[in-house]
């Protein structure tokens, strides 16, 4: 038997069977983490952050443990690489790129986008990612420093943005709606 | 480099070409190799991936995110960096 001439549906198949077999996971959770895959997008990472905004306590558990902040809001976790949290201070910005290859919190922000994974933006984000921001439409101040965070290991890396002026009494769902996908990977920026 | 390092602790990264010798899998990326960086913090113990990718047995090691002035790598970078590096790859600066 030659692996290559089997049809990839049969190889599939033959996987999940020796997976059931071996006891490491069977067809239901299989199904489960599809599911939960699937079910991921940004909307996820927005009510994290609106709620770190808007809850001090939750904040606090985001920084120090992203796990546990996620699952904390009903995400599933459990069996992912941890999860870190990046916090954008006054005169500090974070920008997430993985170099090697397309490391992404796709637990708690869903697929990446298209361009995450392009070779342009993982060569322009380490090397010249105040221009690459600029391609985005964020215009940074020049006092304000840039951290590239080059996703390379075990963790995923999120950014949590500063809470925009002009979002004063704003509850954690009327934030959660300012925030989107690149506010949280760092090319853009919250603003209202 | 082994033991707890502690946040400020100047490293290099080992300038070392592992694909030149063979089949392998590594989590360090080229551009870092021979930089010194400072150690940022450290994030826990992960078993090492350069042998799961070929399930061989694999020991735990320590990680941290490593900071470097990206200026020094690219003059035109004007930024810095964190890398997640294992203490394999860490040598004393």
């Amino acid at each position: 038997m030659i692996l290559k001439d089997l049809d990839e549906r049969d190889i599939l198949n033959g996987l999940r069977a020796l997976l059931a077999e071996k006891g490491i996971a069977d067809a239901a959770e299989i199904a489960a983490r599809i599911a939960a895959t699937d079910a991921a997008n940004p909307g996820q990472g927005a009510a994290m952050v609106a709620r770190a905004w808007t809850d001090p306590g939750f904040r606090a558990l985001m920084l120090a443990d992203g796990t546990k902040a996620a699952e904390a809001m009903g995400i599933p976790m459990r069996g992912l690489p941890p999860l870190g949290v990046l916090e954008n201070v006054p005169g500090l910005h974070h920008l997430v790129v993985c170099t090697l290859c397309s490391c992404y919190p796709r637990a708690v922000l869903g697929y990446p986008p298209f361009w995450y994974k392009s070779a342009a933006y993982r060569a322009k984000a380490v090397r010249t990612p105040r221009a690459l921001l600029r391609e985005f439409g964020t215009e940074l101040p020049a006092d304000i420093a840039i951290r590239v965070v080059d996703s390379t290991a075990d963790y995923r890396w999120m950014v949590l943005p500063e809470r925009p002026a002009g979002t004063e009494g704003w509850d954690a769902a009327r934030l959660a709606a300012i925030v989107r996908e690149g506010d949280m990977i760092g090319v853009t920026i919250p603003s209202v | 480099m082994t033991g707890q390092l502690a946040p400020g602790t100047r490293v290099r990264v080992r300038l070392d070409w592992p694909e030149t010798r063979g089949p392998c899998h590594i989590r360090t990326p080229y551009y870092v190799r021979g930089q010194e960086g400072v150690i940022h913090r450290a994030l826990g113990r992960f078993r090492n991936p350069e042998k799961l990718a070929f399930a061989r047995p694999a020991e735990e090691l320590a990680l941290y995110h490593v900071r470097f002035d990206l200026r020094r790598i690219w003059p035109e970078a004007d930024a810095d960096l964190l890398v997640e590096l294992f203490e394999s790859w860490l040598e004393a600066a």
